[in-house]
């Protein structure tokens, strides 16, 4: 049976849609000519795009099947540490997609729009509430875009203060985009080595603190899982020597409404609301990054600016110091009213509970697996959890191995291999949207997986063997793209 | 992955702490990975390279290499200025993996040669690796 016919089951196996093409078909009817013909510039002619031919019925069949083999939060449990999945509520999207909303023109004047801008006004507000900032600008369109605009403050702080800083500091457990954001900015990434116990200490950042050092980008909790308890001292330290303290908010789903970041001595920050505040994730994006600032860094934020004088809400522009425009108009706006249903319908009793949900869950899944898999810093997490493949390792069974073990249990494998601190990582985020029997699940399929590794580590090595796709050949890939179709 | 007797680790180099190897010929130096760092790599799909004339210090960071898993710096075992990179990388990065040694990365004039006093022989490299 050739590929095209074959299927698996009710889930058909597709071709490219340059294999289903036709020459001559089409999915369009132009609609009869009522001008008389004109000649083209040459110069304007020429080959079109190289696109296959196809009927409407071809391309919506084609979308639908692919649809089909999608795997989403709506799907299953996706335990990607770092990357708080967690089940995005209907209420957001119904609520969202309200007439007065999408179709609110973003070049109306202020006094016709006195609705959404007083919506985005709250939603600042209650982001300055739950970090313990003071100002808050929603323009950025997703986090790495918060850390430029972070890493544009420190820099227009420096400058105003009269002197250039070249270096920023770093932990060796931050996300690839921190070091990236900052070199982007121009600032030369300073790797700070974390201790053994998976934290930042502060000895070690007083002793690469300096006067031509911008500042330090931490994220807390770190990318172990772990709390950097000792962030009030470093904060002191880099301030004393005139730097700013940035905090990647990344995994701000294990702390709202327990720790106020303006109080533990952080200056800029960025939320992810895509994380934290359940708007759609990954490909269902765009993704939002606000950027949150203390009072005195407040008018470096990007313009414009929403001011509220007396009942009325207007857009201001004119900021000199400000670091510019980061977005057109304010930002992704539909998933900026995503977040703001999602504060208000927990509230600040619910943000609080969701917190320690994630935390809860993270520390369970630890305490039920430490047996099964090797924990690098076994120690109260927070709201991710650490592995590695160190036990499976003698059965030559590794991390990758493992997670696509996980496929053939319906369970969405982990972030692995990050981060890049632990040899054959394996971080697990189970977040607070998950129930006890999904955990449990999840918990006895890598308890499974562990036996298998032992008494039959051909199966996990080979896996996986039920989904659509065997392992694919991820280095051919990357050596040799195939970018066309 | 390779067990640590299985390791290929020539007696005539040496080796940094970051599992870079350097071979010091008449006045210069090759510089390349170790078969330790190919094997913990994995399938290295991408050689990030310098451009000859670059001068850095050692201990600082001179290139990349990016594989299935992860992107790994590489680091300057001794300081020096670039003379020659391995240009056959681009194309091949997968040269690496089947000879570390024979595929080395870049070549220097180094700034001191006496900073290879500084690095590890066979012996305590392997020693390193056993932990």
């Amino acid at each position: 049976m050739s590929q095209e016919l074959r299927t698996n089951g009710i889930v058909q196996d597709e071709p490219l849609l340059w294999e289903k093409g036709r020459k001559g078909r089409d999915g369009y009817s132009m609609p009869l000519r009522d001008v008389e013909k004109a000649s083209i510039d040459e110069s304007l002619l020429g080959d079109g795009p190289d696109f296959p031919d196809l009927s409407e019925v071809d391309v919506v069949r084609h979308y639908t099947r692919l649809s089909q083999w999608n795997f989403g939060v709506d799907t299953g449990m996706y335990p990607l540490g770092s990357c708080t999945m967690k089940y995005n509520p209907k209420i957001n999207e119904k609520l969202s997609s309200y007439i007065g909303l999408t179709r609110s023109h973003p070049l109306l004047p202020a006094h016709l729009s006195q609705g959404t801008l007083r919506l985005l006004y709250e939603l600042e507000s209650y982001l300055c509430e739950i970090t313990g900032m003071d100002a808050v600008s929603l323009q950025p369109a997703a986090g790495a875009h918060g850390e430029l605009a972070g890493m544009l403050i420190f820099h227009a702080y420096h400058k105003s203060k009269g002197k250039k800083r070249n270096k920023i500091l770093i932990p060796d457990t931050a996300h690839g985009t921190n070091p990236a954001s900052a070199s982007l900015c121009g600032f030369q990434a300073v790797v700070v080595k974390s201790s053994e116990k998976g934290i930042l200490s502060h000895e070690t950042v007083a002793e690469l603190m300096d006067e031509d050092t911008a500042g330090i980008m931490v994220t807390n909790p770190n990318t172990l899982g772990l709390f950097e308890k000792n962030i009030r001292k470093i904060a002191d330290i880099v301030h004393e020597k005139g730097g700013l303290v940035y905090a990647d908010g990344a995994n701000m789903n294990a702390v709202m409404g327990i720790v106020q970041m303006g109080k533990i001595g952080v200056d800029v920050m960025h939320l992810n609301l895509h994380k934290t505040f359940s708007t759609p994730h990954g490909g269902g994006g765009p993704g939002a990054g606000p950027v949150c600032v203390k009072k005195e860094l407040e008018k470096f934020l990007p313009v414009p600016r929403i001011r509220k004088v007396k009942d009325a809400y207007a857009l201001v522009e004119n900021i000199p110091e400000s670091i510019g425009k980061l977005h057109t108009f304010y930002g992704n706006f539909s998933v900026l009213v995503r977040a703001y249903c999602y504060i208000l319908s927990m509230g600040p009793e619910g943000l609080k509970a969701v917190s320690q949900h994630a935390v809860l869950n993270a520390n369970y899944i630890k305490e039920k697996l430490k047996d099964h898999f090797h924990i690098p810093y076994d120690r109260p997490c927070m709201h991710e959890c650490v592995f590695t493949d160190k036990f499976q390792e003698k059965h030559h069974v590794s991390t990758l191995d493992i997670a696509k073990r996980m496929i053939d249990y319906g369970i969405h494998p982990p972030t692995i291999y990050f981060p890049l601190v632990v040899h054959g990582a394996m971080m697990i985020e189970p977040p607070e949207t998950e129930s006890k029997e999904e955990i449990d699940r999840l918990i006895a399929v890598l308890k499974i997986i562990a036996k298998e590794a032992e008494d039959n580590p051909e199966i996990v090595r080979n896996a996986p063997q039920f989904a659509r796709m065997r392992r694919l050949d991820e280095v051919t890939a990357a050596r040799k793209p195939v970018l066309i179709g | 992955m390779k067990e640590i007797n299985e390791l290929i680790l020539p007696n005539d180099l040496f080796y940094t702490e970051a599992h870079e190897w350097a071979k010091t010929e008449k006045n210069s130096v090759k510089i390349g990975i170790t078969d330790y760092a190919q094997d913990q790599l994995g399938d290295i799909v991408f050689v990030e390279l310098p451009q000859v004339g670059d001068t850095f210090e050692k201990g600082s960071v001179f290139g990349s290499l990016e594989s299935v898993k992860a992107v790994s710096e590489i680091y300057m075992p001794v300081s020096g200025k670039v003379t020659a990179i391995n240009t056959a990388l681009a194309d091949s990065p997968e040269l690496v993996n089947q000879d570390p040694y024979a595929a080395w990365i870049i070549e220097i004039s180094p700034t001191d040669l006496s900073e290879t006093d500084t690095l590890m022989k066979k012996d305590a490299y392997l020693k390193q690796l056993k932990g």
